[in-house]
Formats: structure tokens, C-alpha cells, sequence
């Protein structure tokens, strides 16, 4: 058995249970130099992963391929940022812990096996690793009455959206036989061979799945947990597990499940469609920064959807760079949102930002340019994202994916741009309190990559295209 | 012809005693008839030739949840005489409701067929020249050893979580840091403190142990604000009391 394909998970779950141990042992000051171990142990993982063997192995489970290294990297960089971040938010909310980064790792875990699954126990196990650990993170100001909220509203939602999943993986095995992704592949070359039985399970499975990308309509969960949760963990959840929940759609609808495309296509879309409009139209109303940036989530994975749902390598192309582009965004706007905090106490009302530009104008132009990115202003990295993303819809032929995209973009500027007039035109505020180095490192590097992608985009864009033609092979 | 005879005796008192477990008016009593079928349910098991399946039944069934059950039954003031007060008003209706489902279970095996095939569509198909155990090992441990880690740090979380959000530190705790108590001498709490002549009790000029005043204490130890203060005071101090 080819066990070195795993190295990079085993290490990182190896580092994590040394993490542990240490955290334990040593009762004081163990949160700053557990959360460097982590980020340490985030670093070696990336480089295993980059270097490591390609291929398949423990008897079909696991698979190692250049899309899963893709998805892998990507989802260590935004748990790396999401750690940095919390360091200071945490320790000045009085929850800096050292279980923090450990729940993290093995969060982490969970996602890279996820996007390593070739076989729905493998999916389903690296599904509950990464939910787990995220139900406990969102109630991990145990203190405070809306993280605990969250928290329970995320669990028993996540657990509703885990038996949907459990019982359309338990509904594709009664009628194939096999929970192999390969072997389901094979088994169903032919779509009208298909039961019924079979394509229900796959439904049940879409459905599971969307609720972890929060596609509308199962998107209920994502406004109330991004708020409530600590603005550490709301960043966290923005970012590296919607990587791995849209990898994992990515691979089991373009892999065991491709040639039912005529099955699912039009599902996709449905949920495209209605997560871009919803995206676009709820958010508007929001006064609340953290529920704006969940609203704006919710836009986005539409967006990802909507190159999903052409089912050819273009489109998975689109959603890997839309991804990519979309976690330094995502990352660096909470970067700036866990700066807003005056006199010792975290804000988060869009009218706290009044002024802005006045008090602190690098931080005002940082979290302008992210906001022009997330529009899709052009020469912005979202732009591109967007670009690649609707233009495999039109070769796709969804002529009316592309244009409810472009339509639901306009609507969504209004209130991103709202934003930037909040900064730049009101009259000034107090000033927020000064912010940490860290927080201007994550901010400066991610706003770098989306205001300079343009110059050189080649590197993503041929990595996500490599990453994409391995799922078609 | 022994085996038959054995099976007739085991399956004989598993019944009865899971008859018992329920018409019991002791709950305690019915927990003890439950483990009684469970070791006759593991003796079925045994002979069936499941020897693996027979030894976990009794390790998990009966050493783990029986137990648990004992605990609930005698921890928890359950009023089982108010619990089964209304059963005459309900059985007709639970009579009915457990005929239905009888005849639904009747019509669903009665219409089951198994494939022909389908001994050998079997996910895991059993190798015969090996035991349970082994086959049982080999699956878990080698053929889906991945899956089977996976699990386990799934339960780790589980475990890290449940601390987590529960387990607070309480300031007003008293911790017993036993390098402390066994590395304290006499000289760190108590002094010598020689006596005037017949002050104290008359037994001469040597002195009584007392206790430090309590400044001197914190001096020494200053950095532990609880612990092994606590032990050890008033052993001597009978000695100046009058």
C-alpha cells in the first residue's frame, strides 16, 4: 500500500496531536507558540503537498492528483491567514486559547481530505472532520450569547444537511453497489441506465453538498453564524472550508457523477441563479458588516456554481481561479473588519466606517480596493474571476447564467461601493484603535495579490487549468 | 445434537429473561435480567460461529451499557409505578399499532428475494480460510486503515470540543500540587519560638512549635495562592493555648 500519498495529512494531523500535547502540559503562554506550531505545521503541509507523490491509493480511498494538490494548497493559505488573524482578535476578546489553532489543524484535516476523496465513505469522513471542528469554533466564545447561537444553529443545521448527504450516499450505494468514485464513473457511462433510485441519491448528495457551500436555498445557516460567531472564526469559515465544500462538489459531480451531467445540470443552475440574486439583493439592506460579508459569500459561491454547472474543464477552471481569487479577497476584507475596534471593543456596524479615510487612509484604501475586487470592477482580481467563470458559461451555451451574473454583479456593486462612499464621504467618526502588525501584514499581502493579479495571472490561471484537466482525464 | 439442545436452552432463557426485562416491577431487576439475555444472546452467537461478535456483545453490552443502565436506573429517581399508570387506558391502541406494523413486517418478508447473485456482489466478501477476527482486523486495519484513523480524529475532536466548551477553571478550586505538599519542610510554615519560663505549660525551656504569622507565609510563598497552605497548620499549636 502506497502510503506516502497521504504524507501531507498524516503530518499535519501527526503535528496536531504534538500541538495538543504541548498546549496541555505547558498551562501559560502556550496560545502565541501553539499557533506558530500550527502555521509551521500549515507551511510543511503546503510543501508536502507540492512535492509529493501523485496517484491513488488505500484500496480506491484516497486520491492525490493535481486538482486535490490545487484545492490543498489553497486551503492551507486560507487557514494559515485565518490563524494569524485570530491571534490578536482572540487575545483581545479574552478567548485566546490555545485549542483555537489546535481545532483549526484538525479542521484543516478534514478539508484536504475532502478534496483527496475518491470514495463517498472518504468524502463523508473528511466532511464530518472539517464540520465538527467548525460547530465548535463558532460557539468558541462560550461566553458570549450569539456564539453560542451560532454555534447550535450551525450544528443541528450542519447535522440536517450530514443525514441528507449520509442517506443519498446510502441510496447510490443500494442501487450501484460500489461507493467507488471510479467505479460509479464506470457504472454509469450510460445515463438512461440510470435508476431512479440512484438519481435521487445523487439529488440527496447535491443537496448535502450545497448546504456546505451555502448555495441557496440552503443557505439559511450563513448570515446568522457570520455574525454571531468571533469575527476570527467567521473569517476562517469565509474562507479554507468553502474552498474544500466547493472542491468536493467540483470532484463528485465532474467525476463519479459526469455523465449524469444531464441529470444535474440544470440543479446547478437553479441554485446559481438563485444564489447570485439572492446574494445580491439581500445584502443591500444589511447595516451589519459581518452579515454583509456573508450575504456577499453566498453571491460568490453563485458565481462558482455558475462555472460548475458547464461541467467541462473550462468551467472547473473558472471555480479554481474564482476560489483562489476570491480566498485573498475574503481574507484580506476580515483582516480589515478584525481592525475596526475602538477603545478595546470590536465594531461591526457599516456606519463605524464613516471617516475612515481621514483616520487611517492605508486601511481605508486596503479595504476599498477589496471592496472594488468583490464588485468585479475591472483591472481587479474579482473581475477576472468573474471573466473566466462566465465566459465558460457562454462557450457552455448558458447564455442565461452569464447574464443574470453580469445583472446580479451590477446590483451587488451598489452595495460594496456603499461601502467606499461610507469611508471616503462621511463625516469622520471616531478613530479605531491602532491595529496590529498582523493585521496589517494579512491585509497588505492579499490586497498586493488582488490589486496586482492582472500584471502576471499565469501562475494561478495554469495551475487551476493543470488542476482541472486531471478531473478529465 | 448437543449443539441443537444448547441452542434450545440459550435461546430458551434469552427469551424469558427479555420477557422479564420487561414485565419486571423492579427497574433494577430488569437491568440484571438484560445483562442475563445478553450473555445468552453472546452464547448464540458462539454457537453460530461469530466467536468475535460473541466476545464484543459481552464486553460492550454487558460491561459497558449494562453498567450505564444500572447507573441511570439507581441514580435517577424514576417513578416506574407512575411511568406505567396509564398502560390498561393505552394497550388497545399499542395493540393495534404493533399488529399493523407485524403485518407490514410479514408482507415485506414474505415478498423478499434475495439475488441470485448476490453472494458474490458483496462489498467485503469473506474469505473462509480465516477467522472472524482476522477477517474483521484485516478490514479494519488494512483495507480501510485510512478511513478507520479518519474516524478516530474524528472522535478527538469531538473530545477536544467537549472540553472546550465546557470545561471552565475555576479561580476558588483548591488544586493539590503534591510536589508542593511532599517538598515542604517544617521551617517553610512553623517557627521556633523560645518560650519565657513557665509561660506556656511548665514542661521547661524548650520552646513550642506555632504557627507563622501569616505575613511571614506569603513571604515564602508568594507565587502559590492556594494549595498546600491549607495542611499541616494547628498540628503543634495546643501547646500555647493556655
Amino acid at each position: 500500500m502506497n502510503w506516502t500519498i497521504a504524507l501531507p495529512e498524516i503530518v499535519l494531523a501527526v503535528i496536531g496531536l504534538a500541538i495538543l500535547v504541548f498546549g496541555v502540559l505547558r498551562k501559560q503562554d502556550n496560545v502565541l507558540l501553539c499557533t506558530m506550531l500550527t502555521v509551521g505545521g500549515f507551511l510543511a503541509a503546503g510543501l508536502l503537498v507540492l512535492n509529493g507523490t501523485r496517484g491513488g491509493g488505500f484500496n480506491g480511498q484516497f486520491l492525490a492528483d493535481s486538482f486535490a494538490a490545487f484545492n490543498k494548497v489553497l486551503i492551507l493559505a486560507g487557514a494559515s491567514l485565518a490563524v494569524i488573524l485570530s491571534l490578536d482578535f482572540n487575545d483581545k476578546q479574552g478567548i485566546g486559547r490555545f485549542e483555537f489553532p489546535v481545532l483549526v489543524l484538525f479542521a484543516t484535516v478534514g478539508m484536504m481530505i475532502m478534496v483527496s476523496a475518491s470514495n463517498l465513505m472518504t468524502l463523508y469522513l473528511g466532511l464530518e472532520l472539517q464540520s465538527l471542528a467548525l460547530y465548535v469554533l463558532a460557539a468558541f466564545a462560550r461566553d458570549d450569547l450569539r456564539s453560542s447561537e451560532a454555534g447550535l444553529k450551525y450544528f443541528v443545521l450542519g447535522g440536517l444537511a450530514s443525514g441528507l448527504l449520509l442517506y443519498g450516499i446510502s441510496l447510490v450505494y443500494g442501487f450501484s453497489g460500489t461507493m467507488d468514485f471510479a467505479k460509479l464513473a464506470s457504472l454509469l457511462t450510460d445515463p438512461l441506465t440510470a435508476s431512479p433510485g440512484l438519481i435521487f441519491g445523487v439529488v440527496f448528495v447535491l443537496v448535502g453538498l450545497a448546504f456546505k457551500v451555502s448555495a441557496v436555498p440552503f443557505h439559511m445557516w450563513t448570515p446568522d453564524v457570520y455574525e454571531g460567531a468571533p469575527t476570527s472564526v467567521t473569517v476562517f469559515l469565509a474562507t479554507a472550508p468553502k474552498v474544500a465544500a466547493m472542491a468536493l462538489f467540483t470532484r463528485v459531480m465532474c467525476g463519479p457523477f459526469g455523465h449524469l451531467v444531464g441529470a444535474w445540470h440544470a440543479l446547478i443552475v437553479i441554485l446559481s441563479i438563485a444564489s447570485m440574486l439572492l446574494g445580491a439583493f439581500t445584502a443591500i439592506g444589511q447595516s451589519n458588516i459581518k452579515r454583509l460579508m456573508a450575504y456577499s459569500s453566498i453571491g460568490h459561491m453563485g458565481f462558482a456554481l455558475a462555472g460548475l454547472s458547464v461541467g467541462t474543464a473550462d468551467g472547473v477552471r473558472g471555480v479554481l481561479v474564482y476560489m483562489a481569487i476570491y480566498v485573498a479577497m475574503t481574507a484580506g476584507t476580515f483582516a480589515c473588519i478584525i481592525a475596526m475596534r475602538r477603545q478595546g471593543r470590536a465594531v461591526e456596524q457599516i456606519s463605524d466606517l464613516a471617516g475612515l479615510a481621514t483616520n487611517d487612509p492605508w486601511l481605508a484604501m486596503l479595504l476599498a480596493g477589496f471592496m472594488f475586487s468583490l464588485a468585479g470592477i475591472p483591472l481587479m482580481a474579482g473581475f477576472f474571476a468573474k471573466l473566466y467563470v462566465l465566459l465558460a458559461a457562454i462557450e457552455g451555451g448558458s447564455w442565461t447564467l452569464a447574464v443574470v451574473g453580469v445583472l446580479s454583479s451590477v446590483v451587488g456593486a451598489f452595495y460594496y461601493i456603499r461601502i467606499i462612499k461610507v469611508m471616503y464621504f462621511d463625516p469622520a467618526a471616531g478613530a479605531f484603535d491602532r491595529r496590529a502588525p498582523s493585521l496589517s501584514l494579512v491585509a497588505g499581502v492579499t490586497g498586493l495579490f488582488t490589486v496586482l493579479f492582472f500584471l502576471h495571472p499565469a501562475p494561478v490561471v495554469d495551475a487551476a487549468n493543470v488542476a482541472a484537466q486531471a478531473l478529465f482525464r | 445434537m448437543i449443539t441443537t439442545i444448547l441452542f434450545y436452552l440459550f435461546a430458551t432463557v434469552l427469551v424469558a429473561s427479555a420477557a422479564t426485562v420487561v414485565t419486571a416491577r423492579n427497574p433494577v431487576h430488569s437491568v440484571l435480567f438484560l445483562i442475563l439475555a445478553f450473555f445468552n444472546a453472546a452464547a448464540l452467537f458462539l454457537i453460530a460461529g461469530a466467536e468475535f461478535l460473541a466476545m464484543t456483545l459481552v464486553i460492550v453490552y454487558v460491561g459497558a451499557v449494562a453498567v450505564l443502565f444500572l447507573f441511570v436506573v439507581m441514580m435517577l429517581d424514576v417513578d416506574f409505578i407512575q411511568l406505567r399508570s396509564g398502560f390498561q387506558r393505552y394497550m388497545p391502541v399499542g395493540a393495534l399499532v404493533g399488529a399493523v406494523l407485524f403485518m407490514e413486517l410479514l408482507t415485506v418478508i414474505g415478498g423478499w428475494k434475495l439475488a441470485p447473485q448476490a453472494g458474490q456482489l458483496r462489498f467485503a466478501p469473506i474469505d473462509t480460510k480465516i477467522s472472524n477476527t482476522e477477517a474483521l482486523g484485516r478490514l479494519l486495519y488494512t483495507d480501510y486503515v485510512f478511513l478507520f484513523q479518519s474516524a478516530g480524529l474524528v472522535l478527538l475532536v469531538a473530545m477536544i470540543g467537549a472540553i472546550v466548551l465546557t470545561l471552565r477553571d475555576r479561580k476558588t478550586s483548591r488544586h493539590q500540587n503534591i510536589r508542593q505538599q511532599t517538598e515542604r519542610k517544617v521551617a517553610d510554615t512553623l517557627q521556633m519560638v523560645s518560650m519565657s519560663l513557665n509561660a506556656g505549660t511548665g514542661e521547661g525551656d524548650s520552646g513550642f512549635y506555632r504557627p507563622k504569622p501569616a505575613d511571614l507565609i506569603s513571604e515564602d510563598h508568594g507565587h502559590d495562592d492556594h494549595g498546600h497552605d491549607d495542611h499541616g497548620h494547628g498540628g503543634h499549636d495546643h501547646g500555647h493555648g493556655h
